[in-house]
């Protein structure tokens, strides 16, 4: 029952910061509307004994992230007004078609289709219980998944150095010029 | 009464924030809040993917959550740069003046 309202709430919250994100006609507010979604979506985590998914969700993607969609929003200026005139014919209504068509297709999914969960490891209480916590995940993280962890140090390191090699900018090659001034070549 | 949560739930769930995402970026022309609606998308699958490991009593779920995250990172960082690097040059965050190749 407890699960139920938790549930219930931050669907709630998560589905207002969705719909947030998509509506606020100030870039701000869309991250705030995804501040609230991913909190939300933390607390789930934490509803299905994901502890340390949740953890992570919140020190990196509410804080590191979000810190950096702030600040670039506030880099590239908030003020500007979005332009919605409609390039396509009709593309909001299309678009929502599509949105709808596409929630439902899942909803149905989900709802009719047969879906038999069948528990790869079964406990002694009878349904699975997998506790996420640290201890859990550092087993499984560098013995069958240490590749892949590794693979992720070098894909960070390579991300951080294309930020850099992108955002940086060079002088300008007219700082060449000698500091004498410009003379000419026979001088 | 007592109703239990099911893994369909919380894929219910996922798939509309899925569907919002997808929505934005369909309706959005800002190219930050486009990016935005990716990282809603990218969350919708990780919720996804906790449902059915918790379900399957398996913890690669979470495993392969915890990988997505660290993808997702290295993704925004190397995509607001290069929203950043875009800006400087055109003065200018909507995807619907960079539709042409010329630089």
């Amino acid at each position: 029952m407890v699960e139920l309202i938790v549930f219930a709430l931050m669907a709630g919250a998560s589905l207002t910061g969705g719909v947030t994100v998509i509506r606020a006609r100030n870039p701000v507010y869309s991250a705030m509307g995804l501040l609230a979604t991913l909190f939300a979506i933390a607390v789930l985590y934490v509803l299905q004994l994901a502890h340390f998914v949740a953890a992570v969700q919140v020190i990196v993607y509410a804080g590191a992230v979000m810190t950096l969609f702030l600040f670039v929003i506030m880099l590239i200026g908030v003020d500007k007004e979005e332009n919605t005139a409609e390039t396509i014919p009709h593309q909001r209504r299309l678009a929502l078609a599509v949105g709808l068509i596409a929630a439902g297709l899942g909803i149905a999914l989900v709802a009719r289709g047969r879906f038999s969960w069948v528990p790869l490891v079964v406990t002694p209480a009878g349904a699975a219980q997998t506790n996420g916590t640290v201890q859990a995940l550092a087993e499984p993280m560098f013995t069958d998944w240490v590749l892949a962890f590794e693979a992720t140090a070098l894909l960070l390191t390579i991300a951080a150095a294309g930020a850099i090699a992108l955002a940086s900018t060079r002088k300008p090659i007219l700082s060449r010029v000698p500091p004498g001034g410009e003379t000419g070549p026979g001088s | 009464m007592s109703l239990v949560v099911t893994p369909g739930w919380y894929m219910t769930l996922a798939a509309l924030l899925f569907a919002i995402g997808a929505l934005g970026i369909l309706i959005r022309r800002n190219a930050l809040v486009m990016f935005m609606c990716i990282e809603l998308m990218l969350n919708a699958v990780n919720l996804t993917f906790v449902a059915a490991g918790r379900a399957l009593g398996s913890l690669d779920g979470q495993m392969a959550v915890f990988f997505v995250l660290v993808v997702a990172a290295a993704e925004v960082v190397v995509g607001l740069a290069i929203i950043v690097a875009i800006f400087r040059r055109r003065q200018s965050a909507s995807v619907d003046e960079l539709s042409e190749m010329a630089g």
